[in-house]
Parts: C-alpha cells; structure tokens; sequence
C-alpha cells in the first residue's frame, strides 16, 4: 500500500456508495458546477441532456453552429426517395426545455490549463468540465477533392446541403447513367454507410432509373456486415450494383471534378454521379485544441471519456478512440451518457462507477429487408471490452417475415435515438 | 504508506459502513438501462413505431423476457423455451442474471407509459368486447397493471402487439394454458380487434 491512490482506496472501501456518505470535504466543498459542450450531434446533445436529468443544479452550456442539425443516420433514404430531409431534422428547443444553455456559435479554441472555452463570436466561457464532440473533418487523401469538387461530387457524409445536393444529382441524371460510390479507408464514421446508401440508391434506380447502375470503388477489402451486404447485393440488385474491392483496384486515388472522373491508379472513371467519400479523422476542434493523437483520433480513458492528454476535457462520439465500439450514432449516444455520468460524479466530488454501452445499427438493404449488429461493452482493467457471448450480427438465414420486422425496428430506432439525444 | 489523513479518516469509516451497506459491483442499474434508450426511448417510454415501452413493467416481466432472450442461440429465430427475437437475443446475453434483476426494477420503478399508437378506432371499438370476454381476467385495467406479471399492453405500439400475437399463433412462443384457450376460440377479426384496443388506450 505504499502508493495509495483514491481509486485504489476506494476498491478497499467497497464502493462509492459508501464513500459518499463520507466523501471528500476538500473536493465537495469546492466543486462548481459549470459544463461546457463543444458541439450538438448525437454525443453532445444527449451528454447534455443526462447531465441535466442526473442533476439539474449543473449549468450547462452547449456550443452549437448550426440551429438545425441533420441526422447522418436515415439520410441514406432521403438519396432514395424514401424519406424527406425534413424528418432528418432536429433543433435544439428540446434540450432548452432541460435546462441546457444552448449557444449557437464556434468554438476556436479550448484552454485546457485556463479552463476557458473561446468562439468564433468573440465569447470567452469557462467551464469545471468540458465535453467535446466534435464529430468528423476530411483528411486530404484524395487528390483534386477540394471545395469545388466537394459541390460537384457531394460527399454527404455530413447530412444536411450535402444530402440534398446528391439527391439532386441523382434525380437528374438520365436513365442508363452511372453511379459511383468511393468509400473510404478505416477508421471512418459508420462502417455500413456507404454499403447501405449503396442498397438504397440502387432501390431508386431499379424503380426509376433501370437501366443506369452503381459501382462502389473500395479503399478496402472487406467491410462492415460483409457477408450481408454481398447477399443483399445479390439477392436485390444482381444489375445494379458493382463492388470493386481496393485489391481489385478499387481505390480512388484521385478526382477531376470538371470531367467528372474518379481515378483508380491510372484507371479513369467517367461517371455521371460521384459520391466521394474522403478518408476520416476527429473533427478540427479536437486537434487544434491538442486533443488529438499521431492517428488524427483522441484517445481517452474508458471509464469518463476523459482525454488522456488534456485533464478536464472530455471526448466523445466518432472522434474519440473507443474501440471496440465502432463510430456509429448509437455508440455515440451510448458514450455520452457514460461521460455525461462520470461528469456528475466528478463535479460533486464522488468516483465514477463502472460503464456499460451498447452499440446498436440497423442498415435497411432492401424493400421490407434490414439487417443489424449489436454489442454490449463494459470495462474490464481499464480498457473498453466486448461483453464476451453478447452481440453479432443478423443471420444470414433469417426469414424474410424477421428481416420485415428488422426494417420496423430499425425505424423504432430512428424515432427513439432522436428523441432519446435531442428531445 | 502514503496514505493521507483524510483518506485514512474516510477509510475507516468506509469499513464501518461496508459492513452494513450492500455494495454492488460493476454498472449501476441506471446505467445498464439508460443504454436501452436508443431504441425503446428515454426511461422506457418509446417513440414507436414498433420497440415496446418498458417503463412500469412489472420486474417478473422484464426477467421471464430478457432470460428467454438469452435462451435463444445466435443465428436462430426461435427455439424451446425461448422468446423470438430479431436482435434481443445478441443483446441480452450481455448481462448477468443479477444485472438483468437490476434493470428489472429499475424499469418497474417507473409509471406506466402509455403512447399514442395508431390505431383503427373501429376496430379498437369492436375489441372492447373480445377483451372484456377473453384477456380481462389476466391482463387487469385494459392491459395496464404491472402487477399481472403479464406485461404492459395498454399504449403499447401495434406492430410489437402483432408480431407478438403472431409469434403465440404460430406457437414460436408459448402460450400460457389460459391464454391459449381462449385465443384458439377466437377469429382473426377479434384477435386483431383485441390488438387495436390495447394500442388505443390512453
């Protein structure tokens, strides 16, 4: 017992609830309650809520541009036809009527010694603890592919103008064009996206378009729900969709927007719709307040989302290391509310219990056909784990009466998440 | 031993207190449920259109479910003495036995919810009859008592409703003897009837 830490001596206690009972004067007397939010996606959004359900004498703050936010989940069927952009939509009144102080304004920069958050408008905000969530930016792996490109081949991999330019992309090309999906390298925000949007952009087709076609040029070999898609690929869109592996030469190297042409190597594609999906890392926020790692990722402590390279900052959603948790919506709202728990410990001067998540994704593949992987994750010696037994995906010979009732769920999980994180 | 005063203060008493307060290990119960959020809504009040609500759910309930989950084998849709399930399966071999007690009271700490369900009114009309002859023994107060033991059906989402009717008829689950007897005297038309009401109540 020569190095006694509190976390050891609470293991020798047995518990914080007996602790607290006790606690630290030193550290409950002084504890303010002050939070701040960097960003209203899913993981900041719901952080922001659970604290204030937890204990609503916290002031939160949540920094937001946006006064509207489009969900990345279900925008795949906006692409379709399926669904309007209107019910991607979510505003922030939900998380006003919690409490939360929401601004909408940017964060420029994070004091993490000052404890002081800066924005584009000039305001300077301090905090006790800070959430960051910042999402995704694009990393530059592909040539050609800048901000003009970005217009002419949409990556709307951020839903909202992105999500309506390629639908409008889609709605005019003519009848035998050509469709061309690049998908991005790992790690990269929800690793069924592009093979999902694949099935429901091939859904319009076959309805409106059937004589044009889909080809998805692949950074990689192999992909999330990989024996599923290829079945639902070939059981729904045997003419419609192309898969070319990256070892089959399917990796996008480069782009010449004004020709739309996607180049594998020195292969050109010239297509008459470009999806280009860029490589991924934490959103810009994240590196310029030094939160990021070699890998463009931040990584944090698995029991508070806690940064391991800057105290009192927080890191959740896509940009933070958490595997064996993917970068997905749910895990996002998942991790929010294990950070935004530690977070209330922590500003009452109690120990943060163990975590549990759960990762849920459902991709919608065809008409009356949806597929899904779950996990459940705890902590185990300090590491974020797969709860063993638990978790896998949909089986491949799961009748079709199932997969229908897959497609209701998956939009009971739509309806849910969105409520759960912003309502 | 770089024990500080204040910690060694609290130590002793935490040992004290340890021997009479009941410590749990691992997630609170709390936290296990708040995970079920995404999909079955904050505290159990779903959104719909088809994952249940489990706010009020009686702990009996909750249990006999997540554990013929757990009995169900991966890649399988159903199997004796199991519930059928699309992912509740993958999902509930996540938790310990104890773990899935701690959820189960949490949920049953909870007031019942009731959600506005789509509904046929006629239909739901025409099944005020079939309940009070066929399902009123079991399921008390239009399906709203916890206490039953036999879940929460009133508000309850209407596809869930029928795909669970569906999963008795074609004997994927089982029935309780009572149940059974009085839905195989039952026609379609009464049974959906029967469905429509439970999801129309408020």
């Amino acid at each position: 017992m020569a190095n006694f830490t509190r976390r050891k001596f609470i293991k020798v206690a047995g518990g914080a609830a007996a602790l607290s009972t006790l606690g630290f004067p030193a550290i409950v007397g002084a504890a303010s309650k002050k939070v701040v939010v960097v960003g209203g996606g899913v993981g900041g959004a719901t952080a922001a809520k659970y604290m204030r359900m937890a204990d609503s004498s916290i002031d939160v703050t949540l920094i937001e541009p946006n006064t509207e936010y489009y969900t990345c989940f279900m925008s795949n069927e906006v692409l379709s036809g399926n669904r309007k952009m209107d019910s991607i939509k979510v505003t922030y009144d939900g998380l006003k009527g919690h409490g939360v102080n929401v601004v909408h304004d940017t964060v420029i920069d994070i004091d993490a010694a000052g404890k002081m958050v800066k924005t584009a408008g000039g305001q300077s905000i301090a905090y006790d603890r800070c959430i960051v969530a910042p999402g995704i930016s694009f990393s530059n792996n592909i040539e050609g592919y800048d901000d003009a490109a970005m217009q002419a081949m949409p990556h709307a991999w951020k839903a909202g103008e992105q999500t309506v330019l390629l639908r409008k992309q889609l709605e005019a090309m003519p009848d035998g064009g050509v469709v061309a999906i690049a998908a991005p390298p790992n790690p990269f925000r929800c690793p069924p996206g592009p093979y999902e949007r694949a099935c429901q952009i091939a859904m319009y087709l076959q309805a409106k378009k059937p004589k044009s076609k889909l080809i998805i040029l692949d950074s990689k070999d192999k992909f999330s729900k990989f024996g599923l898609f290829k079945q639902a690929f070939a059981k729904h869109f045997p003419n419609h969709i192309e898969w070319i592996a990256a070892e089959k030469g399917g990796k996008v190297t480069r782009v010449d927007a004004t020709n739309s042409t996607l180049y594998t190597g020195d292969t050109a594609h010239k297509v008459d719709v470009a999806n280009v999906i860029p490589a991924q890392q934490a959103g810009a926020i994240a590196a310029k307040a030094g939160l990021t790692d070699d890998s463009g990722w931040c990584p944090i402590d698995g029991r508070t989302f806690e940064s391991t390279l800057h105290k009192g900052v927080h890191v959740i959603g896509d940009a933070s290391i958490a595997s064996p948790l993917p970068k997905s919506g749910y895990a996002a709202n998942s991790e929010a509310k294990v950070c935004a728990a530690a977070v209330v410990d922590l500003v009452n001067g109690r120990e943060p219990g163990d975590p549990s998540l759960v990762n849920t994704c459902y991709s919608i593949v065809g008409p009356d056909d949806a597929i899904s992987v779950a996990m459940v994750y705890d902590l185990k010696e300090g590491k974020l784990s797969k709860v063993e037994g638990s978790g896998g995906l949909t089986s491949q010979d799961s009748s079709p009466d199932m997969r229908a009732r897959e497609v209701q769920y998956a939009y009971s999980w739509f309806e849910n998440i969105k409520k759960d994180s912003w309502g | 031993m770089g024990c500080n005063k204040k910690a060694f203060v609290a130590l002793i008493g935490s040992v004290f207190m340890a021997g009479t307060v009941q410590v749990l290990a691992g997630p609170s119960a709390a936290m296990m449920a708040n995970t079920c959020a995404g999909c079955h809504g904050t505290n159990g009040q779903s959104a719909g259109p088809a994952s249940p609500n489990l706010a009020g759910m009686s702990a009996s309930y909750f249990i006999d479910s997540m554990t013929y989950f757990k009995n169900l084998p991966k890649g399988e849709e159903h199997a004796e003495d199991a519930r059928p399930a699309t992912i509740m399966n993958r999902i509930a071999k996540g938790y310990t036995d104890e773990q899935i007690e701690a959820m189960a009271e949490h949920f049953a700490s909870l007031p019942v919810y009731k959600a506005d369900v789509p509904h046929d009114a006629a239909k739901a009309e025409a099944g005020v009859d079939v309940y009070d002859k066929a399902c009123a023994k079991c399921h008390d107060e239009n399906g709203a008592l916890p206490d039953d033991d036999a879940g929460i059906l009133a508000g309850q989402w209407l596809p869930w409703l029928q795909y669970s009717m569906a999963d008795f008829q074609s004997g994927h689950r089982e029935m309780p003897k009572k149940m059974k007897k009085q839905v195989e005297k039952l026609s379609d038309a009464e049974i959906e009837a029967a469905l429509h009401f439970f999801a129309s109540q408020k």
